[in-house]
């Protein structure tokens, strides 16, 4: 039990991948179950239905699995990426990929996690072709 | 043996109001206009509803907004939410209620003024924190991640997809009610401003104001209204995701479980099928509906469109009315898939009137391709 007592205690899972980022960190979480790695955080495994997780720092290689170019006036910022990352160990993440021009990122594309100062500061998960 | 609920429940009545442009009026009025003109296409009057399957964007207690606004005190109310799904989704507990004796009058009802209020979705939708810092414009961002993978995977082209918006305006084209009814080239839809890669305007759907509504008795009872029954001989929901990144493939959704189950209840195979209303938000939904539901090989939806095989005259009647592409989109479709499928069914269409439909399916699609919800509705012949 006391497992399961600790995954509900203290602070959530939201708080503690972004204190994982602060300190410059790229952790996500795995099932105890299943070895399997998942994101966004969440309390309960998506594989396993229970609160049998723990928190690995993954090494921020990925692949492009899509990606889309916002169009946008140049005088708003101008065009921008947004791209889904599938980590090397598993779990997918919303992205920017920078480095490139936003219409040349690839589906396929293998690249690199950087984190960044998002709106408001709060840090983010940017990536960068590998 | 047949499903317990195949056919019990029956469409007896179908209005619409406000489409298009309603200047000056709320999402409430626009829904009233649409439930008089259902009660008044069903012989009914408002005292006779007992039973609320309401939805609106703007409203997070609908059951109760839409039933003070229209007066009334249902028995039996149901206003879940699963985006422009809801109203294809409520057949099911609509169906239920009424095999149940819960209700004896079942009223789905949508109303929006999302054009005339500015053109921005009205929404209390919540998007994820883990995507909201990278700027995604919903909804169009998700569809385009799906079409990008789609074109990928199988080689689908924007020729292909636009093919899909060239024959909805086929179609509008033959329905007064329609917005966008002018010819439409598939050069039209290649040049189109650039939204979100690969999408252009033109693989978007509109943003009009509208509503709709829909009246439901028991099948025993369906005889004795004014126009012929429309019975719903399948329903069923699928999802397996909210958020796009939480999507397992963008290339397969959650339709290739809902229509299986749907066709299963009602004891048909696509092949049967008459009329195909898909909510038709992007081009790209269309194309994903036409393979999940099993119209066409996974990954053959872009050869299959080619050459105005969904338009009139087509090999397959899809989206008759001109769908969100064309005819209006007031930013939840999903009823009027269902508005559409009964006046075809009851020979009401016009100019786009099918010969003799006797079996529709119609595909509601909520979210970023999340909920999946798939109905089949059939004549009275069809029990």
């Amino acid at each position: 039990m006391t497992g399961r007592d600790a995954a509900f205690a203290g602070p959530g899972p939201d708080a503690l991948f972004e204190e994982g980022l602060k300190a410059g960190r790229l952790r996500i979480q795995r099932c105890q179950r299943s070895g399997r790695c998942f994101f966004p955080p969440r309390l309960l495994s998506p594989y396993s239905g229970t609160p049998e997780v723990e928190w690995v720092e993954v090494s921020g290689r990925g692949t492009v699995y899509s990606t889309t170019v916002v169009r946008q006036r140049p005088e708003r910022g101008g065009d921008y990426n947004i791209a889904l990352v599938d980590l090397e160990e598993g779990g997918r993440m919303m992205t920017r990929v920078e480095g490139v021009p936003p219409a040349e990122v690839r589906i396929g594309m293998r690249v690199k996690a950087r984190i960044a100062s998002g709106p408001e500061g709060a840090p983010v998960v940017l990536f960068d072709p590998a | 043996m047949a499903h317990p609920l195949r056919g019990r429940a029956a469409i007896v009545g179908v209005g619409v109001g406000g489409l298009g442009e309603a200047p000056g009026r709320t999402s409430l009025d626009i829904l009233s206009e649409a439930v008089v003109h259902a009660l008044g296409d069903a012989g009914l009057t408002l005292g006779d509803v007992d039973g609320l399957f309401p939805g609106t964007g703007a409203h997070f207690t609908p059951s109760l907004d839409v039933a003070e606004y229209l007066g009334i005190r249902p028995r039996f109310s149901d206003g879940s939410m699963t985006g422009g799904s809801s109203f294809v989704a409520h057949l099911l507990p609509a169906a239920m209620a009424l095999e149940f004796g819960l209700c004896r009058v079942a009223l789905v009802c949508y109303g929006s003024n999302q054009k005339t209020a500015g053109g921005k979705l009205v929404t209390l939708s919540r998007n994820s924190p883990y995507e909201e810092p990278f700027r995604p414009r919903y909804p169009i961002t998700a569809y385009a991640l799906a079409a990008a993978r789609h074109m990928h995977e199988f080689g689908t082209t924007r020729a292909q997809l636009a093919e899909i918006a060239v024959a909805a305006r086929k179609w509008a084209a033959l329905n007064p009610e329609a917005t966008m009814r002018a010819p439409l080239s598939l050069e039209d839809v290649l040049k189109a401003r650039p939204i979100c890669d690969p999408l252009g305007l033109l693989d978007c759907c509109l943003v009009s104001d509208g509503g709709g509504a829909v009246i439901l008795v028991r099948a025993e009872r369906a005889r004795d209204f004014p126009k012929p029954p429309v019975h719903v001989l399948g329903c069923a929901h699928a999802h397996w995701h909210r958020n796009i990144t939480a999507m397992p493939e963008l290339v397969r959704t959650a339709a290739s479980e809902s229509g299986p189950r749907a066709l299963a209840m009602a004891g048909c195979k696509p092949a049967d099928i008459d009329l195909v209303m898909l909510y038709d938000a992007f081009t790209i939904t269309t194309l994903l509906f036409l393979e999940d539901l099993g119209f066409c090989p996974k990954g053959e939806g872009g050869r299959f469109v080619e050459g105005g095989a969904i338009a009139p005259g087509g090999r397959l009647a899809v989206n008759t009315n001109g769908g969100g592409l064309s005819a209006y989109h007031p930013g939840m479709y999903g009823i009027f898939l269902l508005i559409e499928a009964v006046r075809q069914l009851r020979g009401e269409a016009g100019e786009r009137q099918l010969a003799q439909p006797r079996l529709a399916l119609c595909h509601a699609n909520g979210g970023v391709l999340s909920s999946q919800v798939t109905a089949v509705l059939g004549t009275a012949e069809t029990l």
